[in-house]
């Protein structure tokens, strides 16, 4: 005798200790399966897309440290590509090579955070999440060192980057980048095999390739789901096609193949690191440019590969000290496309990993 | 490295298949009118050689007397991207047709183009406001909005 | 050094305490009521300064550390806020429910260490039917949390509570199987008479009767792995969302008071209980609790959490065949070699267990056999 049940609509969030940020699942459950889900966001809209319509192109950048704040690196990386490349200007070497070492370091960063706050909702209670943070502070003390800043850097600038790093910098990299793969293996260890990580996290929330492709995912969910698709090597920007580095995938597209990738992908992010330590030469770090740039009337779009997929600038320019139009192409926005087909058909516990599995962030998404 | 199709040659192919649809190719983008917007789009997706099955990004600019839409459509398969736009030439209530059927990357996109910009887009399941609240008046990146 | 110094008994232990002992039921009763809910309540402050500091320093962090000396106070201070706070009931809850859920979930526990015995023979009642009473009487908390989650008016809450007591019924069914073995081989139910015949503890005569025990238990008192009732990354607190000030007190007693009478029974059933040289029986009972509830955190830092339907189909596909094939084996070991020294069937008993578990663990795969890394 079939039971008459009754679908009813679950709020999963605003406010919720698990979700990245204020964002919110409209679910319809059917008993404990989720039969449809709604993403509801846009908590954290600043208008910064507005805002940096009246600000001069260097007065954007600290705006867009706030966009993905675990990974304002990149994020300044991005924009200041854009400029310079509306405006034509080159970069110096040094910038160049700076602007990489940082760039990964800042990956290695945000994928930390990524890994133990997905092991978190998984539920192992905060131990792996700990033992990331304490890598990402020896990060955090590094970026401390070269800009004085431990979350929104406002680093680059437009023809390189603001100043020159301090002496004791290069040295503690080097610690770093000798003990980091070591804890890398210790992660493994105690997490690859484990069984019920397998258990929660394998075949869930599975993103088939066409679908991924279909609704423009990018970064480690689209390379979770076996497209070999890496804006490092397939439009290298800056000087990331002298490096030697692999493309991690994975081969199903769940839960457990993205954090696989974002695993790997810190691995050879160490491996870019070491390269562009020995090969930093010396020189100017920041080419001259003037106060308040004036690009030629046209429009640029720069895409860098970020942490979290691909994020661009959008610029348009009327010649003018401040841009017309800027658009940031947010990866974490186009990501979540994809969620509620992730997430339809299994359970709420299922959804908070799928959720946690794509890895957002969002100041990105609302901008 | 990622090539950027040239918008003459594309011109040329469209031209052929649709008339009257191209209004202006540069030397990297081309413009068409927006009534044979979801036909080109579609043309673009399934023709083999151009496989444009990646929608990267879409937004839109206000240039006072018309909006201008710009999508970039890249193949990952052969490594070219291409920039598409079209332009919206009213002011009050101007429409265009959703690509949400063709990639449904563009979902949230033209959600957040309406929005912010006030331009609606027919054939979308779900056309409402995304990032500003239910019952927000006005549309904050027009260029008169402040 | 011992409570009273009776002499020594045949077993070489001091003396079997009489069973009235001071002398006279009503003090009897006093006197033990007043050791268990003294041991009890301090135990139990003492666990949660202890979970704190383990799990902290487990995760490369200190831990509580600055209300009084090595932040001993800590769990005092949690106490005196949590009588501060102010009590909200919902106003669609059903309130006589919802009043008497704490006290139904927690008074059963306190009733399982009236047959614990501290010494030989220092029990508050030393039932022959022991370890039976303490298996009925676990049973009743059950009924607590679902008051709980129905008397909140909250769809949430009767969600974790119904999914809590349908883990904890499926739980029961290894535990008293692994439970039964014990008792064969003590040959008594009463949990004084179970000590007292630990000449080799059972810990090494029954080893996949401890595995299962020792999981059973952790999923029945809602400890991680198995705690996906109060995940906070799951929907919210579960059964004891809606409750706050005392009433969340009570709840946050049971788990502590949950843990320390499942490691006290298991220390009394498996470890040997009270028996060791040298130190006061009481202590080394001491140190063996302290000793099981330090592997129960341990598991809580390592391991992720366990989904529901996961959950269910580990206790009964699972742990019920090997509890039921581990009572086959000890009821045939009982009967046919009932004189057997135990250096022989040790090694036999554990060779049983690792071969039962590594064979039957590759039948049965928490992922229903995904697809190998």
């Amino acid at each position: 005798m079939a039971l008459k049940t009754e679908p009813f609509v679950l709020n999963i969030g605003p406010a919720h200790p698990s979700t990245h940020g204020v964002f919110r699942m409209r679910s319809t459950l059917d008993g404990e399966v989720i039969v449809d889900m709604e993403p509801v966001f846009g908590y954290l809209h600043r208008g910064i897309e507005k805002l940096a319509e009246e600000r001069t192109y260097t007065g954007v950048i600290p705006l867009t440290d706030r966009l993905d704040y675990l990974a304002s690196m990149s994020n300044n990386l991005a924009y200041c590509l854009a400029v310079e490349k509306l405006a034509g200007i080159e970069v110096p070497e040094r910038a160049e090579y700076l602007r990489v070492i940082l760039a990964e370091l800042q990956r290695i960063a945000s994928h930390l955070i990524a890994v133990g706050a997905f092991l978190n909702d998984c539920g192992a209670f905060m131990t792996p999440i700990l033992y990331m943070i304490r890598e990402r502070e020896k990060i955090l003390d590094l970026f401390d060192m070269v800009c004085g800043q431990r979350l929104t850097y406002n680093f680059m600038r437009v023809g390189g980057v603001s100043q020159d790093i301090p002496e004791e910098f290069l040295p503690a990299l080097r610690r770093f980048v000798g003990q980091m793969p070591g804890f890398i293996d210790e992660y493994d260890r105690f997490l690859k095999e484990n069984e019920i990580l397998l258990a929660r996290a394998k075949g869930v929330g599975i993103l088939t390739r066409e679908m991924a492709i279909n609704s423009s995912a990018g970064g480690p969910v689209l390379r979770g789901s076996g497209v070999k698709w890496d804006i490092r090597k397939a439009d290298p920007y800056s000087i990331y096609d002298r490096f030697e580095f692999d493309i991690p995938t994975g081969a199903a597209g769940d839960c457990y193949d993205r954090y696989r990738v974002r695993v790997e992908e810190m691995r050879q992010s160490v491996r870019i690191i070491k390269q562009a330590m020995e090969q930093l030469p010396s020189g100017p770090v920041r080419s001259e440019v003037p106060h308040l740039i004036h690009p030629p009337v046209g429009e640029a779009y720069a895409h860098i590969e970020a942490p979290k997929g691909e994020l661009g600038f959008y610029l348009v320019s009327d010649n003018s000290i401040a841009p017309y139009r800027c658009h940031v192409r947010a990866p974490s926005l186009i990501n979540l496309t994809a969620l509620r087909d992730m997430v339809v058909g299994w359970k709420i516990a299922d959804a908070i990993i799928i959720f946690g599995s794509i890895d957002i962030c969002m100041g990105e998404v609302d901008r | 490295m990622t090539v950027a199709l040239s918008g003459k040659e594309i011109a040329g192919q469209l031209e052929g298949k649709f008339p009257g649809s191209i209004v202006e190719s540069g030397r990297d983008c081309i413009v068409v009118n927006s009534d044979s917007l979801l036909a080109v789009a579609a043309f673009l997706k399934d023709t083999q050689g151009l496989d444009l099955d990646y929608l990267n990004y879409i937004t839109a600019i206000d240039y006072y007397d018309h909006f201008e839409v710009v999508y970039q459509l890249v193949s990952l398969e052969h490594n070219h991207s291409l920039v598409l736009k079209t332009r919206c030439y009213q002011r009050d209530n101007p429409t265009l047709l959703s690509v949400v059927n063709l990639w449904q990357g563009a979902d949230f996109q033209e959600r957040e183009i309406y929005d912010l910009m006030g331009i609606r887009f027919e054939g979308h399941p779900n056309m409402k406001r995304i990032v500003l609240w239910e019952g927000f008046q006005g549309h904050p990146l027009r260029k008169d909005y402040l | 050094m011992n409570i009273i110094n009776l002499g020594i008994n045949n077993l070489g232990q001091p003396a079997t305490l009489p069973p009235d002992w001071p002398g006279g039921f009503w003090w009897h009763w006093l006197v033990f009521t007043i050791i268990i809910l003294a041991f009890v309540l301090s135990m139990v402050m003492g666990f949660i300064y202890f979970e704190r500091r383990g799990m902290a320093r487990m995760q490369a962090r200190l831990g509580p550390n600055r209300v009084g000396p090595f932040g001993l106070l800590q769990p005092v201070a949690d106490a005196i806020k949590v009588l501060l706070k102010e009590d909200i009931v919902p106003s669609k809850a059903d309130k006589i429910v919802h009043w008497l859920a704490p006290v139904v979930a927690f008074v059963p526990v306190l009733l399982i260490f009236a047959v614990v015995p501290f010494q030989d023979g220092a029990l508050l009642a030393d039932l022959n039917i022991g370890i039976l009473y303490v298996v009925a009487i676990s049973s009743i908390s059950t009924v607590g949390i679902f008051m709980a989650g129905w008397g909140s008016s909250n769809k949430y809450s009767l969600l974790g509570a119904m999914r809590g007591v349908a883990a904890i019924v499926s739980y029961e069914i290894p535990v008293v199987l692994a439970i039964a073995g014990v008792v064969m081989i003590a040959g008594s139910l009463s949990m004084n008479q179970i000590v007292l015949a630990q000449n080799v503890p059972f810990i090494l005569l029954q080893p996949l009767g401890f595995l299962l025990f020792f999981i059973g238990s952790c999923a029945e008192i809602n400890r991680s792995p198995f705690d996906l009732l109060e995940a906070d990354s799951e929907l919210v607190a579960g059964f004891h969302t809606e409750y706050s000030g005392m009433k969340f007190a009570m709840f946050y007693l049971v788990e502590y008071a949950e843990a320390l009478a499942m490691s006290a029974i298991i220390t009394t059933l498996f470890l040997g209980g009270w028996r060791g040289p040298i130190l006061p029986p009481w202590l080394w009972f001491v140190i063996k609790v302290v000793a099981v509830f330090f592997v129960m955190i341990w598991t809580r830092t390592t391991l992720p959490r366990i989904r529901i339907d996961q959950m269910m189909a580990l206790a009964w596909k699972f742990l019920l065949p090997l509890a039921m094939i581990n009572l086959v084996i000890t009821a045939v070991q009982v009967l046919v070699w009932p004189t057997a020294v135990p250096w022989v069937m040790i090694p036999v008993n554990l060779a049983i267990m690792a071969v039962l578990v590594v064979v039957w663990s590759k039948f049965f795969k928490l992922g229903w056999g995904r697809v190998e890394v």
